[in-house]
């Protein structure tokens, strides 16, 4: 890894001006936003405001236009990046859970730390049946995902996320899929990964959980963001037009 | 309307041949282009033995002043039978085997190459298996029969090659061509969400393809396989017309050893329509036994 002279008190996710558009539409005009390590941050606004692709620029699924993303001191708008060392990096979770079908619970947790990053499969074995345990799913380790509900599924994906041991996690949506009954199962485990302090970027519908995980809540509509800030000031006293009318329709 | 739409549409709705449109797997995981199999496996063997029956009756009645009986031709189909079906439908059986076998080695090369992130080369390899997909395979034959050597030197021996290697050769090149479309497919219909996880995970392209991808594809590829051999075991009497000594050919030569009487056709030929499709007839219908369990199992 190429040293960036970061250090851990500047931000670990710093995204400036970020401009992405698909074809002639532009869904992100210009978004700034700073994630400080161990912080909890929710993005939050209505479909197609662009914060999915917000998230998904910061792994480089998607590339961005113009501006700069960067993650530990690494620029993720180069041409020259090395994607796998940003990706071991940066976990993601998606809505879709996206789990290996043809693997069971357990290899799917264990595929990439044996595969990816070489390393001796007792140890990897360990860990993952820890995060097994630390997400709640003791006993469904031999289970293939088309066995398991959407709940026990999107857990698994954490797990496997997890495994990597990254640095920042991103949540795309990840509750928008599932069940009302399984919802909250999944939220605890983020929950949980957050009081250790683990660093989130999550993208989501749920309020509630947004006012009670997240050290600061941004709110974009149109590919900008509009209105930022802790929970507690966020839902009070929101001054932008947009995202009264938003909370009021949420809440 | 767009010009790009309808270009779009003449190019998917201006054909029949389901040969020339893109192979396609539907949502579930199976794939659509089982039209040979399902034809086949369709058939009630009972229709065919009556067909058979009726068939042998025509000839006697037609000809009968000649002398020649109908009874007369299966006793000499009877006499040829065993060496119709140990020297001829065997080597048919054997180009199959190894038609499939390069084909399939080759294809599945093809197959990857078509979706390479290098443009040039998924290009080329889109081109190639466009061009023997769609090219008949009579005139492929041809072109390699005439092409080929019929001896190569390595160092001081020289060593004949055969006619019926060289035609394993030219019916390689289509079954290639349908299997690299059978590979390409199978990866397309893959979801993106399974490569998008296996990149965040920190996959290389190439562990994606391997670890994750193509273990999914491998069983929807098994029923269109299977399809196409079946379909190229009814293709192999092809290669009698390059005078390769397969069962069609013998079987003229047992009839001209007969005296050519008119009423050895039925038999002789009608045998090696039963035998391809006592040959081909459970191929099929397993490969749409395999389609439904797989996609059901999605």
């Amino acid at each position: 890894m190429t040293d960036t002279g970061w250090t851990p008190d500047q931000p670990l996710v710093s995204i400036r001006d970020v401009h992405k558009s698909f074809g002639e539409l532009e869904v992100l005009k210009g978004v700034s936003l700073d994630v400080m390590k161990g912080e909890v941050i929710c993005v939050i606004g209505p479909s197609g405001s662009g914060k999915s692709t917000l998230i998904r620029c910061v792994n480089a699924l998607n590339p961005i236009n113009s501006g700069s993303i960067l993650v530990e001191g690494q620029e993720v708008n180069d041409p020259h990046l090395d994607k796998l060392e940003l990706r071991k990096k940066v976990g993601m979770v998606f809505q879709q859970y996206n789990l290996f079908p043809h693997k069971t619970a357990l290899e799917n947790i264990m595929m990439a730390p044996l595969k990816v990053l070489k390393q001796p499969r007792e140890e990897v074995e360990e860990r993952s049946r820890a995060l097994i345990k630390r997400v709640n799913l003791v006993g469904k380790e031999n289970n293939y995902p088309g066995e398991l509900s959407g709940g026990q599924q999107q857990r698994v994906a954490i797990a496997r996320s997890l495994a990597m041991d990254p640095d920042v996690m991103l949540f795309d949506e990840v509750t928008a899929a599932l069940d009302p009954e399984t919802v909250n199962e999944v939220l605890l485990a983020i929950k949980d990964l957050a009081q250790r302090g683990m660093t989130c970027i999550l993208v989501t519908h749920e309020m509630g959980f947004a006012r009670e995980v997240a050290d600061h809540i941004y709110f974009t509509d149109r590919g900008i963001i509009v209105e930022h800030g802790p929970p507690a000031t966020f839902f009070s006293d929101a001054k932008d037009p947009r995202t009264k009318e938003f909370l009021s329709q949420i809440l | 309307m767009k010009p790009g739409n309808r270009q779009k549409r003449i190019l998917q709705g201006s054909t029949d041949l389901a040969v020339l449109k893109p192979f396609r797997y539907s949502a579930a995981g199976g794939a659509y282009d089982l039209q040979f199999s399902r034809w086949l496996a369709d058939f009630s063997p009972w229709h065919l033995l009556l067909l058979m029956l009726a068939a042998c009756l025509w000839p006697g009645i037609v000809l009968a002043q000649s002398g020649y009986t109908t009874a007369q031709a299966m006793d000499a189909l009877w006499r040829w039978l065993p060496f119709l079906v140990s020297k001829g439908f065997l080597l048919n059986l054997i180009v199959s085997f190894l038609t499939m076998l390069i084909g399939t080695l080759a294809g599945v090369l093809l197959g990857l190459g078509q979706i390479s992130p290098l443009r040039p080369l998924a290009r080329l390899c889109w081109f190639l298996t466009q061009l023997f997909r769609n090219s008949p395979w009579l005139v492929l034959l041809f072109i390699v029969m005439l092409s080929f050597p019929f001896e190569i030197t390595i160092g001081d021996t020289v060593y004949p090659i055969p006619d019926w290697i060289k035609a394993v050769f030219g019916l390689a090149l289509p079954i290639m061509a349908n299997i690299s479309e059978i590979v390409r497919g199978a990866i397309q219909s893959v979801p993106t969400g399974q490569w998008e996880a296996a990149e965040s995970l920190a996959y290389t392209r190439q562990q994606t393809l391997w670890l994750v991808i193509l273990p999914q594809c491998f069983k929807r590829m098994i029923p269109p396989w299977m399809n196409w051999y079946a379909i190229l075991t009814m293709a192999t009497p092809l290669i009698s017309l390059l005078g390769v000594e397969e069962i069609v050919t013998l079987s003229r030569q047992a009839m001209e050893a007969e005296d050519n009487h008119p009423e050895l056709l039925v038999p002789f030929f009608g045998f090696a329509l039963v035998i391809f499709f006592a040959y081909c007839y459970p191929i099929a219908r397993y490969t749409l036994r395999l389609e439904k369990r797989f996609a059901v199992k999605g």
